[in-house]
């Protein structure tokens, strides 16, 4: 029985149910019902978008003037109107030396993702020359048992993305592993649940940096003979340990309430306890789990920014913490395009983790 | 006055129901079940006392609340026991096992499988020494006998109600279970449902005899399916109140059971007894 997938199933399956909406438009298959209907999942959300530029723009431009006449104001009492009308020119004649450093305007910000993007296709033709260059050379040294020369050139926007996802997925991997064989057996036991409970209730609250900090500590130490870089690992065990809570809460939730006809069939034909715990216990709980998965992932996220600048780990947050440092002129629109971008990969992590659920679980939830 | 008469009455009951004990099956023995609360002790059952022979069909009846789901459950094992005892083959039970087969009120199937593997999950279970065709064998048959043969491999969720509960009765019966306890299995169904699964139950049981207790709130569910009909008396301190034996010849048909004399006496005598 092979059922056909259409772009319908899988928009919808994946929460996305307004792009089938928007090829309706472009066939001609909507009917008046339909025409609402797209007003309400297109039209709307684009007018919003539009509306939030809209003020940003405004307000950026209001930032700017802001700041602007502070520069001016502060320049007539320092040195004078000569100097004040110096820094006037200045600011109109749009020098970097002399701009107001506030918030981006969207043009700014849309013209700095491009130069990101430009400044990726250099890197990316730097290093494949560089891989050329040293192909031989590295077969060579290779061949004689030596480690081959690498790239050490300074990483991309592109480049720090993936390594941010990288890190991510490790982390949330860690939390996995940890918190729902951890949480099965608190939900399973009640015995183990009232030795656990002080410890989920403790630790559960306490701040990204504090996890990091405690991480640094531990691994610092165990690596001390390995003279590498222990960064990615201290950050991604970081990630890992603040966003699994959510997960071990859920799943422990979820194995302590099945639903009690389950455990009573399961009673009546004398399951073992390995198969009550798979074929029974976890699949019910299963939508439960995914739900604090879909959490944990999200959280790892979002704590991942604060703890790649607190490890000095390359990614995203390194990206962020390099830029406010550096102060050049585009470092602020920079900055708001890492936001856009860890945004936007947030949005897409959590879609990805829903169609996961839709796909394992029994119930189908809907996307909200 | 009156509570003497009651007591005389329960009395000869269970006495004169004696049967000897190679034909007994089931033998509960002054079954007590109390549940404490903050009040003090809820009693629940009390001196409860009955007797189910080899292959009979038995269907209990009596009011919501009067404990009969709690009898039920504790014969499944579900339920611990607070006083006296219960025994299969004159063997005291310890908790639930495959050898009492029970069909929930709800259909209880595990949604995510298919309802071959819901099958399976006890069959597998109970013959754990058959080749896993023989198994699968034993699931299909069943299934084919509920009027599934199209669904196996059909998600338990996408069955409508009647069709899970068809499934139930193909699980319960696929372990060859010594005792079938049903608590009230068609009492979420439609009346035209509810007189197509009676029909497949009573047929499915008619060949392989397995020794069932019932519990319904359908005075004509009771009639048609039973050979006697367990009357409860009302909480708290339930017990068994009157037995009705119902003499129609097997196998049966609705329609003769419709059409049979003695029909509208057991009814009168059944709805006597609850309105009393």
């Amino acid at each position: 029985m092979k059922q056909s997938i259409t772009l319908g199933k899988v928009t919808k399956f994946m929460g996305l149910g307004f792009l089938s909406t928007l090829k309706d438009l472009f066939t001609g298959k909507l009917d008046k019902e339909d025409f609402k209907n797209f007003l309400r999942k297109v039209f709307v959300p684009l007018a919003s978008i539009l509306l939030f530029i809209g003020l940003w723009h405004v307000g950026s431009k209001y930032l700017y003037n802001r700041e602007a006449d502070f520069k001016i104001e502060k320049a007539l009492t320092d040195q004078g109107p000569a100097a004040a009308e110096a820094m006037r020119e200045c600011i109109a004649s749009g020098d970097i030396s002399c701009q107001p450093n506030t918030l981006p305007s969207p043009s700014q910000v849309w013209d700095s993702y491009k130069s990101l993007l430009r400044d990726h296709n250099i890197i990316s033709a730097d290093k494949a020359a560089f891989i050329e260059k040293t192909a031989t050379l590295n077969a060579k040294r290779i061949a004689e048992g030596k480690a081959p020369i690498t790239y050490t050139g300074r990483p991309s926007f592109i480049d720090q993305i993936i390594m941010s996802l990288k890190t991510v997925f490790a982390g949330f991997l860690l939390a996995l592993i940890i918190a729902v064989p951890i949480g099965v057996l608190i939900g399973l036991s009640p015995t183990l649940k009232s030795a656990f409970n002080w410890f989920v209730q403790i630790f559960k609250p306490v701040s990204p940096v504090v996890w990091y900090l405690l991480v640094f500590m531990i691994v610092k130490t165990i690596l001390i003979d390995s003279n590498g870089d222990s960064s990615f690992i201290i950050s991604f065990i970081s990630v890992g340990l603040c966003s699994m809570w959510a997960t071990l809460v859920n799943t422990a939730m979820g194995v302590s309430s099945v639903d009690k006809d389950y455990i009573n069939v399961a009673k009546v034909l004398k399951l073992g306890p390995f198969q009550k715990v798979f074929k029974v216990i976890l699949p019910s709980s299963l939508p439960l789990i995914f739900t604090g998965l879909k959490i944990t992932l999200s959280v790892a996220w979002m704590v991942l920014i604060a703890i790649e600048l607190l490890a000095q780990s390359p990614g995203l947050g390194l990206f962020v913490w390099e830029e406010f440092q550096n102060g050049a002129n585009d470092s602020n629109s920079k900055i708001i395009v890492a936001m856009f971008v860890i945004g936007i990969i947030g949005f897409l992590l959590d879609r990805i983790m829903l169609t996961i659920q839709n796909a394992v679980s029994f119930n189908k939830n809907d996307g909200i | 006055m009156t509570t003497t008469i009651e007591k005389t009455k329960t009395d000869s009951i269970t006495n004169t129901t004696l049967f000897p004990s190679s034909q007994v099956m089931l033998d509960l023995k002054k079954l007590k079940k109390v549940y404490p609360t903050p009040k003090g002790d809820y009693v629940v059952l009390e001196d409860l006392n009955l007797q189910i022979r080899k292959e009979e069909f038995v269907t209990i009846i009596g009011h919501s609340g009067c404990g009969k789901t709690t009898m039920l459950s504790m014969i499944a094992g579900l339920n611990a026991i607070s006083g006296g005892n219960i025994s299969v083959l004159g063997k005291h039970i310890k908790g639930p096992g495959p050898d009492r087969g029970v069909i929930f009120q709800s259909p209880s199937l595990m949604p995510w499988m298919t309802s071959l593997q819901n099958v399976l999950l006890g069959v597998n279970q109970v013959f754990p020494h058959a080749t896993k065709s023989q198994r699968n064998d034993i699931a299909k048959y069943y299934l084919q006998k509920v009027g599934l043969e199209d669904a196996f491999n059909k998600k338990a969720s996408e069955l409508s109600q009647g069709m899970q509960q068809r499934v139930g009765i193909a699980r319960a019966f696929a372990i060859k279970p010594k005792v079938l306890l049903l608590d009230e299995p068609f009492g979420m169904l439609d009346s035209l449902t509810r007189g197509e699964l009676q029909d497949i139950l009573i047929e499915i049981w008619n060949k392989e005899k397995i020794t069932a207790v019932m519990i319904t709130h359908d005075v004509d569910e009771a009639i048609f399916l039973a050979d006697r009909v367990v009357m409860m008396t009302s909480g708290p301190k339930a017990k068994i109140g009157d037995i009705l034996n119902i003499d129609f010849e097997r196998p049966r048909t609705r329609k003769t059971v419709l059409e049979h004399e003695d029909y509208y006496k057991y009814r009168k005598h059944l709805i006597d007894f609850l309105e009393h």
